[in-house]
């Protein structure tokens, strides 16, 4: 796949659709790959790398890119094109300057959960019909693939690009996905055991903002939480229950507008379940309104900014509350 | 050497928290380690080193400076530091432990940090010797040998033993303290189990990095580097880098308004944000490429400038494992190095 993509993307430079690639460079590790813009073909030759690691969503970095002279191409895979799409529609991302390939998705691999089951010193990481081979300065160790699989490619919502302007691989379907199963579990719980579990997930937090900076839906260009004049900036708890509104805020800030990309929980480095907040708002979301998925279309109202006679009133929420 | 065995670490732990809050690396998931305060039963965290660096203990994220009262025209300033308690902190590693020495030359050095010292002076380090190093390691880059790992005293594992080498006079107290509960041991086995480890450092995959052409005479060559902008363009200006660096020491000050006055804290501040040193005339850095040049112009430069040739970086690895971009002080050495 990868060795498809460089072609392609070598091709489009070549004949002048676009200027630049945007994709993913090799790192001093199998595993640690960073998102790049590419201007030559000898640049993509000796970097670009796309395999069981290219985690991370590239259509944030493309609010910036798209404003840029010429055309970028940009390689997404499903999940992507959903924050592209959404981006889109908030006029963030100017579409003609992008041209884009949608490409196969995952599941991509966290490499977190291969050092969980204590394998360290890696060297190497080789999928071999869904056994990962690791090889490590210590030997050779192997696991299940599937016990491997990143978070947010666990509960994968679709396989289908939902903007593209050409495939590399076959389109797929939007996934009958098991995601709201976890939520289904912290709305059965009770009020106290709810409030519990999630202090003490969020008293985790450093408050290193990777969640709010990596996020598609935050693009805000002064967020709140950094203004000055907005009297709430803060870079540390006043109090200890801080952190706690820090997360709900934001949550509510994206809601409607979050395609569920997960990369809030990919990038914590304390390992918070941040997507889960998420998760809720696009459940209550669909139940309320009806099914709705941002960033599938560039067209319709999204259900918190709409309004129609047949709206839920908000007493429902009031009266669910009361549970 | 005075030994404790494996099976008689845990009646060692519930002897040192009898007299002082003893902190330990505790598992909260497999292999995912972080700093708690111990308590009767507790496993200590086989995992190398924790998520957040130990130098939390002395430089916490936040902590109240003084506070003010007002009362019609008056204002009450309250000098609220107290002595601090003495604490241990165990399993250290060697990476950590340098961090340390370099947060006492800037928190030390006149004018003294009195909060800072407060902590230091209360808190006995111990180390724990490395058998197991991670792909991520590169301590031996800064002239860390982490199978001696140093802080007040050094523990060493030979696999069924633990020794105890006291480096300080406040690691011999230490060591007195518990003196009753240790036996005298044959350590020879311990010199085969460095060695091991030392041979492992020489095969990690970043054994070959080199401070060589880093150094406070490379100042402008270095600021002027056209590599930054390459090296910088995926950075999305969060502060994980910093965060859970053990030597990052910059702060920023701020005033919480209680209603009927003011209590003023410090609290970890990141050169990756927007607002860091923002003054009156604006700020001093307003691209993310002059943010993240400050960085590691800062470790490989700045620092080494103002403190005799010493890096602001222990290898740890920890930016390696947790940059959600996988951009790292190791990849910017290697852009920058002298080919």
């Amino acid at each position: 796949m990868q060795e498809a993509m460089i072609k392609r993307a070598k091709e489009l430079l070549a004949d002048g659709t676009v200027n630049r690639v945007m994709g993913w460079k090799k790192g001093e590790f199998a595993y640690d790959t960073t998102p790049a813009v590419f201007e030559t073909a000898e640049e993509i030759d000796r970097e670009f790398v796309y395999n069981d690691f290219t985690q991370a969503n590239q259509s944030k970095y493309l609010i910036k890119e798209s404003r840029k002279e010429g055309k970028i191409l940009a390689l997404l895979k499903p999940c992507d094109t959903y924050s592209f799409n959404q981006l889109v529609k908030e006029h963030r991302i100017i579409r003609e300057n992008v041209y884009v390939i949608g490409i196969p998705g995952g599941p991509k691999i966290d490499i977190e959960k291969i050092k969980a089951k204590g394998i360290t010193g890696i060297t190497n990481v080789k999928n071999e019909d869904f056994t990962l081979k690791i090889e490590t300065i210590y030997g050779v160790e192997t696991m299940p693939f599937y016990e491997a699989i990143s978070v947010k490619c666990e509960s994968c919502k679709s396989k289908k690009h939902v903007v593209y302007d050409e495939l590399i691989g076959e389109d797929g379907d939007v996934l009958d996905s098991n995601r709201f199963d976890m939520v289904e579990k912290l709305e059965n719980m009770t009020a106290q055991e709810r409030y519990d579990f999630w202090r003490g997930e969020l008293s985790r937090c450093i408050r290193c903002n990777a969640c709010r900076n990596v996020c598609p839906a935050c693009t805000c260009e002064n967020c709140v939480f950094d203004n000055p004049k907005s009297g709430i900036d803060q870079k540390a708890a006043a109090d200890s229950f801080e952190e706690n509104m820090f997360h709900i805020i934001r949550a509510f800030h994206v809601a409607g507008r979050c395609t569920d990309c997960g990369e809030c929980s990919r990038v914590c480095p304390q390992n918070i379940p941040l997507h889960l907040l998420n998760r809720k708002f696009i459940k209550d979301i669909n139940c309320l309104y009806g099914e709705y998925q941002a960033g599938a279309d560039t067209t319709s109202k999204a259900p918190l900014t709409d309004y129609r006679t047949d709206d839920c009133e908000p007493s429902v929420v009031h009266e669910r509350g009361a549970e | 050497m005075l030994k404790i065995s494996a099976s008689n670490l845990n009646a060692l732990f519930d002897r040192i928290a009898e007299k002082q809050t003893l902190y330990i690396p505790v598992d909260r998931e497999p292999n995912v380690s972080e700093y708690k305060k111990y308590e009767s039963g507790m496993t200590m965290s086989k995992a190398l080193n924790t998520v957040r660096s130990a130098k939390d203990f002395f430089f916490p994220q936040t902590e109240n400076l003084a506070e003010f009262k007002m009362s019609g025209k008056t204002i009450e300033v309250k000098d609220i530091r107290k002595e601090n308690e003495d604490f241990v902190v165990f399993g250290v590693r060697a990476c950590d432990a340098r961090s340390f020495g370099i947060l006492d030359k800037v928190f030390l050095s006149e004018p003294v940090d009195s909060f800072y010292k407060n902590r230091r002076d209360h808190g006995t380090i111990v180390t724990m010797a490395c058998t197991r190093p991670a792909e991520t390691c590169f301590c031996t880059t800064f002239g860390i040998d982490p199978t001696v790992p140093g802080g007040d005293v050094s523990v060493f594992f030979d696999g069924e033993n633990y020794f105890f080498l006291d480096n300080t006079p406040k690691g011999e107290a230490f060591v007195a303290s518990v003196s009753d509960l240790l036996e005298n041991g044959d350590a020879s086995k311990l010199a085969e189990v460095q060695e091991n480890a030392r041979n492992i450092m020489k095969k990690l995959p970043l054994a070959g990095l080199s401070t060589d052409s880093f150094g406070g005479e490379r100042l402008m060559e270095h600021f002027n580097s056209d590599k930054w902008a390459e090296l910088s363009e995926s950075c999305f200006g969060c502060g994980t880098c910093t965060f859970v660096c053990p030597t990052c020491q910059c702060y920023d000050i701020r005033d919480f308004d209680t209603g009927n006055g003011i209590k003023r804290f410090r609290c970890w501040d990141s050169c990756m944000y927007s607002d860091f040193t923002k003054m009156a005339h604006g700020n001093s850095r307003n691209s993310q490429l002059e943010r993240f040049r400050q960085r590691f112009m800062h470790k490989l430069v700045y620092f080494p400038a103002n403190n005799d040739g010493e890096f602001g970086c222990v290898g740890c690895g920890r930016c390696l494992s947790k940059c959600p971009i996988s951009m790292n002080i190791v990849k910017v050495m290697k852009a920058l190095e002298d080919k």
